[in-house]
């Protein structure tokens, strides 16, 4: 990845897709915009993911971070009446940075397996919590998120006005995210996956870029939670749970690390799948999934977005 | 200290219905080194399989001692289908790939089992009773506990010593060791490597299927029991260590003691506790108690 | 005389019962090229390894520029400025050949207020256009790493650590495994680099030709200890060093 040609058309071509993304609620139904919504606040966790994938890490755990900014939302909205985005939002991104630089020290650690299998027991750690612990959770019922507002202002039409939220939102952490990648910080992330000892030796350090990667990482994962529980209006303990990891780990795969819109193309065409899978035929969606991802994993492993794009580069 | 045996016969029969999928997925680790996020779903098809062979040929009869032998033919159906299928089809492209890739594999895998499951039985619970009622009630230091798990504890020791016996005392057993040592070695030493990686991939899922058979009667079996199961079974290994049958044992000893004891005292940690050992397990050694695998930590 | 660059001081290595590198001392001054000679197993690689940050001594001392460095890790002793290049390259092989050099700016800006921009900028595709075309690898620079033959490699693995702009660097059998055409050309691109940019170098070889091409002093290595070390010239002619290394009597 990272051709300079491709780079210079990227911003233009990110302003006309989101120029397009801005005017669709004109055209489309409320359903429709509803799940674009979700689906580029859920996409905003898979770029979390694709951070560490870059470094050939795998978390099998982000739904601790997703779970954490939604229920950020949730406890704000339902347990102190405040749905005021503009405070949950900057409180969801803060505190999940702040647990991953704690579980990051721990994790940076690790590698491979291990990496997934221990960022897996920490998300269903947060799991068992949530489902436990009814006076502080909501149990398994979860909590509902209303009286959703936007400084200050309750909008008349709270789908469109989080429509755009979350437009803003997600373009403000498409500059990061690339910005990010694009940063020493970045590159010495894709020097950890192809050789990790060199970056000793060219006197940097691999646990550094790591835990850095982690913490931005977990920030726009829980950033995404909290966006996530005003769409939905509920949260519950199965956003905490190992397949929803799995989800967004399917989706990093799925579209590859080689851009910051590959998580957000690939997560609208997962959701959009999903959606019309789970109207025709609930019992195959899984299925298309599954089948979907060894397709991948077979034929294309950098991702699909690699079929976009040319690629120079040979990947692994 | 009446809590004393109910925490320590609880904790064994939960023991053991893990060990039986545990040690498919670290068995299955050691020779393959791939972790199989799919054994949750075999476990499940072993017990839709045994379910619906109860109720197709035991019929009204599900008291009678028939069932039990209709549960291990479902595992072993399960086993020697599903599990050369499994190996051949989709996980022999993935051998030598980064570990990572072989855990998507497997991941794609459940997905698609998850639904197979559902096409092929439908989401209603299917209840299995018969056999559980069988065994009836044991009264031990006079407290009354039921017999059919000591029935899942039986099945798990016998399986656990034939896996000892099929490691330690049949040439299966030596080609087994030598591959997971060293699979290039083993290769070069004329051991039939893909054949060893179908049989015991095959061996593993027919341990995971017999857990599931042999836990149909003690529950409802329904769709999504596979995904519960398997991350249980990931916190039992990955305290025991990727690779050890003993230490899939002991993990599952562990866990199960952990969380008998969790149930009797402080009943909200039951499933937090067992989450805890193991990434207190994870950070303490990560290799795990018994970890026979040298895997990149750096 | 002026401080010395590296002071390797009394410095042992034992691995059991062996010992690789056996009371050694060394001084290396600003800017000299030398060159450790000795045949395989005679511990200059140890050295090399102990100087770098890879193995601890058993004993002694290794000092740079006044700085004890015993004892510290590689990214330490990288960091303030001894880098090394390696036998076999150490390469991002799924990258490109310009990546590589992105990476190594990356890990060298990393601890300034840089951290922030963007590797794409202008002056750093600038400053890793002109360490390629410097080190004859300018025109595969789109290319994967996997697609430059092995010497490119080599030359690579060696321009990653320059970028550090190091003071000193160690390099490890620059030549081994290249054809016997390359080698020249490889060691004529690298050392006049190093010349120029001040650099004190010091290389690991087993090929007299080299040693008698590219190193002005010599140091000559056998059972872990130096048995000789002064001009090359001198030293490579001395008929003790040559028994040592060629076995000729």
């Amino acid at each position: 990845m990272s051709e300079p040609a491709t780079r210079t058309n990227l911003p233009l071509a990110a302003i006309a897709v989101f120029a397009v993304i801005a005017v669709l609620p004109l055209f489309l139904s409320d359903w429709i915009g509803f799940l674009v919504a979700l689906a580029l606040a859920k996409g905003i966790v898979v770029l979390g993911v694709v951070l560490l994938l870059r470094g050939g890490l795998i978390s099998f755990g982000h739904a601790l971070y997703f779970a954490i900014g939604a229920y950020t939302a949730g406890f704000l909205a339902n347990r102190f009446g405040i749905g005021e985005a503009l405070v949950a939002l900057p409180l969801a991104t803060i505190i999940s940075a702040l647990v991953a630089a704690a579980l990051g020290l721990l994790l940076a650690r690790f590698r491979g397996i291990y990496f997934a299998m221990l960022s897996l027991a920490l998300s269903m750690i947060l799991y068992t919590v949530l489902i436990k612990f009814y006076d502080f959770s909501g149990g398994t019922d979860g909590l509902s998120v209303r009286g959703f507002a936007i400084a200050g202002v309750t909008p008349a039409d709270p789908g469109l006005a989080q429509y755009y939220l979350v437009l803003v939102v997600t373009a403000a952490v498409v500059y990061v995210g690339a910005r990010f990648l694009a940063s020493p910080l970045g590159y010495l992330m894709q020097a950890v996956r192809y050789n990790e000892i060199r970056i000793e030796y060219l006197g940097a350090s691999a646990s550094h870029a790591i835990l850095a990667s982690y913490i931005v990482s977990g920030a726009i994962s829980g950033l995404g939670g909290a966006l996530v529980a005003y769409l939905v209006g509920h949260v519950s303990p199965e956003l905490a749970f190992w397949v929803m990891s799995g989800d967004f780990v399917f989706v990093a795969v799925l579209g590859g690390t080689g851009s910051v819109f590959a998580p957000l193309i690939g997560s609208i065409a997962f959701e959009f799948v999903k959606n019309y899978a789970l109207k025709f035929s609930p019992n195959t969606w899984q299925l298309t999934l599954g089948v979907f991802l060894l397709a991948v994993i077979y034929f294309q492993p950098q991702g699909l977005w690699a079929l976009f794009t040319r690629s120079r580069a040979k990947p692994r | 200290m009446n809590i004393l045996p109910i925490i320590v016969i609880d904790g064994i029969t939960f023991a053991s219905w893990l060990f039986l999928v545990s040690a498919g997925i670290t068995f299955i680790f050691g020779v393959l080194r791939i972790l199989n996020v799919a054994h949750g779903s075999l476990y499940a098809i072993g017990a839709y399989l045994g379910a619906t062979f109860i109720l197709q040929f035991a019929g009204q009869e599900q008291h009678s001692w028939i069932t039990l032998p209709l549960l291990l033919l479902a595992a072993i159906v399960v086993g020697l289908t599903l599990g050369p299928l499994i190996e051949r089809l989709f996980l022999r492209r993935v051998y030598g790939e980064d570990e990572v890739i072989g855990l998507l594999t497997t991941f794609a895998l459940f997905l698609i089992l998850e639904d197979v499951v559902r096409l092929i039985w439908g989401i209603q619970p299917y209840l299995v009773e018969g056999p559980f009622r069988l065994f009836g009630r044991v009264r031990i230091a006079g407290i009354a506990f039921a017999g059919y798990p000591f029935l899942l504890t039986i099945v798990a020791i016998l399986a656990g010593l034939l896996l000892w016996f099929v490691i330690h005392h049949t040439s299966f057993g030596r080609q087994v060791t030598c591959v997971i040592n060293d699979r290039e070695m083993a290769g070069a030493l004329g051991i039939n490597v893909p054949r060893i990686d179908l049989m015991a991939f095959a061996l593993g899922t027919f341990l995971a299927a017999l857990g599931g058979a042999f836990t149909a009667p003690m529950t409802s079996v329904e769709p999504g029991m596979g995904a519960s199961v398997i991350v249980l079974a990931f916190a039992v290994v990955g305290i025991g260590g990727l690779g050890s049958i003993g230490g899939a044992a002991l993990g599952c000893i562990v866990v199960g003691i952990a969380r008998a004891s969790a149930v009797q005292l402080f009943p909200e940690i039951e499933l937090f506790v067992i989450y805890a050992l193991m990434v207190a397990v994870l950070l303490w050694r990560p290799q795990g108690l018994f970890g026979a695998i040298e895997l990149r930590k750096i | 005389m002026t401080a010395a660059m590296i002071d390797v001081q009394n410095v042992s290595r034992a691995f059991d019962m062996l010992r690789a590198v056996d009371d050694v001392s060394l001084s290396v001054g600003k800017g000299e090229t030398v060159g450790i000679i000795g045949t395989n197993g005679s511990g200059k690689t140890t050295l090399l390894n102990l100087i770098t940050g890879y193995l601890q001594p058993t004993s002694g001392r290794i000092v740079f520029q006044g700085t004890d460095i015993t004892g510290l890790g590689p990214r330490r002793i990288t960091a303030l400025g001894v880098a090394r290049s390696f036998q076999i390259p150490q390469l991002y092989t799924g990258l490109t050949v310009l990546d590589n050099i992105l990476i190594a700016i990356a890990a060298h800006s990393g601890r300034s207020a840089d951290f922030w921009m963007p590797m794409y900028r202008h002056d750093c595709v600038t400053k890793a256009y002109e360490l390629l075309a410097q080190f004859g690898l300018r025109d595969q620079a789109a290319g994967t790493v996997s697609n430059l033959p092995e010497g490119g490699r080599k030359v690579l693995d060696v321009a990653l650590s320059v970028i550090l702009e190091p003071k000193v660097l160690l390099m490890d059998e620059p030549t081994s495994g290249v054809s016997a055409r390359d080698k020249f050309s490889i060691m004529d691109t690298l050392m006049p680099a190093f010349k120029e940019r001040g650099v004190t170098t010091i290389f690991v070889e087993h090929d007299l030709e080299i040693m008698e091409r590219y190193a002005e002093r010599a140091v000559a290595f056998d059972d872990g200890k130096i048995i000789a070390d002064g001009p090359a010239t001198d030293v490579l002619a001395r008929p003790e060093v040559r028994r040592a290394i060629l076995g000729e009597g």
